[in-house]
């Protein structure tokens, strides 16, 4: 089983954004060379899911961020939490922009 | 058995119900329907409350500084403090603190220190790594994690899964195999720092509890001292056993809540809803169903209760703490289906807690050893040895 997200990015546009519906799942926010700077969450409080969460980023960019990839997940708390620790895993430190977040105690992954 | 419940304990309890309803509901009607913990100011608030209430560390024995509480009064303290959304798995959100790895109080006094003591003052947290991809029912065959003498040292090679927090744990009670010639009586229990080189934490395992996720691990030429060995060398098995028949009396009172709080909810929607002119609550479809609610209740909370006044009395408890633990999870299902049904619509949404609670729930028929492995243990007592 692949444990990273790795579908194709899309362009953090109002056309590509309106074509994401209401799931709940999971998200990242991407620059142009692919480097993943911040994973977000649509979790179920969240007004109108995956689609509602990235028409707020749209609204307000974050510093970078040029594309998108969602994943549907009912399982979206812990597969957030795992997207997280695997970027740490990865790179030694959170993506950019979950840095100085409120986030949840995370764990140590050593994937092999 | 003493069926009334002492002025005592009704205070207890009485006390405990007020905290679920006036400060845990409240909190969870902000956090996500799937959260699993509190945000750190309100835990520290709720956690002086409950050490106000002389109530934190309630698994602790006295001896190392917990409330002096039977394990009857723990049980009717258990039922109350699951009855919230996330009331199974994270029954008010941990502020009751608890003894984390009761394992450790049989420890030596140098790995009481290191281990024991750090845990009691929230310091380090442990986890327990029992199960294997070979099977987690029968750790006596299934186990083939290998732990091999090596000069003073043991070396450790294996895997372990389904363990829950080894992620984030500062270490862990690891059950591996030492003598692959004896069946139960080969195992032994280590003590394993989760920083020891050879540790790894492979990957996490999204499961229907989806507010925590539990871990696969591996174990690769692992080095622990023989200082960490837990109890005596191959005899590991008891100490794996003595947990698992432990828990099972308030891994059923967990259900017993749950099942109260869905059936309360559901009493009180069947009052309100009317349907076609009439409440639901004329109905007779509905009326059974809140029947069969009360009648699955009453069964499981009198088995567990029954078995945990075997335990304060210390006679052998394994069989009731099964049985208890069969009717309190099948119960608790049950129940939370038929409330779920009573509710139609809205009883499968995440605004409501049902969902969560009939994912949850399903676990309980399968986590602390199958029911199937109950109703063995059960029928070995009724049949005897002879028909093993």
């Amino acid at each position: 089983m692949g444990i990273r997200l790795d579908k194709p990015w899309r362009l953090l546009s109002p056309s590509q954004v309106a074509r994401v519906h209401g799931h709940l799942g999971v998200y990242q926010l991407g620059d142009d060379a692919g480097s993943v700077l911040y994973v977000g969450v649509a979790g179920g409080r969240s007004l109108f899911g995956l689609g509602g969460e990235l028409q707020r980023e749209l609204a307000s960019p974050r510093a970078g961020v040029t594309r998108f990839r969602v994943e549907v997940s009912a399982q979206y708390r812990t597969r957030w939490q795992e997207l997280l620790m695997l970027h740490r895993a990865d790179h030694g430190e959170l993506p950019r922009h979950n840095q100085g977040e409120r986030l949840p105690k995370l764990g140590r992954l050593s994937p092999a | 058995m003493d069926l009334q419940l002492s002025e005592e304990q009704k205070l207890i309890v009485e006390q405990v119900r007020r905290f679920v309803r006036e400060e845990i509901r409240p909190l969870e009607a902000r956090l996500d329907p799937d959260a699993d913990e509190l945000e750190p100011e309100d835990k520290a608030r709720l956690v002086a409350h409950t050490t106000a209430m002389g109530l934190y560390g309630l698994d602790i024995p006295p001896e190392f500084g917990g409330p002096d509480i039977d394990i009857v009064t723990r049980v009717l303290i258990a039922i109350e403090m699951a009855q919230h959304r996330a009331g199974l798995y994270a029954p008010c959100y941990g502020t009751f603190g608890g003894a984390g790895l009761a394992q450790l109080f049989e420890a030596n006094e140098d790995q009481k220190q290191r281990y024991l003591y750090p845990t009691l003052r929230g310091e380090k947290t442990g986890f327990f790594g029992l199960t294997e991809p070979s099977g987690g029912s029968d750790p006596a065959r299934a186990i083939r994690t290998r732990a091999v003498r090596d000069g003073q040292d043991w070396l450790i090679n294996g895997a372990k899964i389904f363990i829950s927090n080894a992620d984030k744990a500062d270490y862990g009670i690891v059950f591996a195999r030492t003598d692959p010639a004896k069946g139960r009586g080969g195992i032994t229990c280590f003590l394993v720092d989760t920083d020891t080189p050879g540790f790894h934490v492979r990957r996490i395992v999204h499961t229907l509890r989806s507010a925590r996720y539990a871990t696969e691990l591996e174990f690769k030429d692992m080095r622990i001292k023989q200082q960490n060995v837990l109890g005596e060398v191959n005899k590991g098995f008891a100490i794996a056993n003595d947990r698992l028949s432990r828990q099972r009396i308030p891994y059923a009172a967990g259900c017993i809540g749950v099942a109260i709080a869905a059936h309360e909810l559901a009493i009180d929607y069947a009052k309100e809803r009317e349907t076609f002119g009439q409440k639901l609550a004329t109905r007779q479809a509905v009326q059974w169903m809140l029947v069969d609610n009360e009648i699955d209740i009453r069964q499981a909370r009198w088995l567990t209760l029954a078995a945990a006044d075997k335990a304060r009395r210390s006679e052998p408890f394994r069989t009731e703490a099964a049985i208890a633990k069969v009717v309190a999870s099948e119960a608790g299902g049950r129940v939370v289906d038929r409330s779920m049904q009573i509710f139609g619509g809205h009883g499968m949404t995440k605004d409501l807690p049902f969902e969560r609670w009939y994912r949850e729930m399903r676990i309980r028929r399968v986590g602390e050893g199958p029911n199937e492995v109950q109703r063995m243990l059960v029928a070995r007592e009724l049949l005897g040895p002879a028909f093993r």
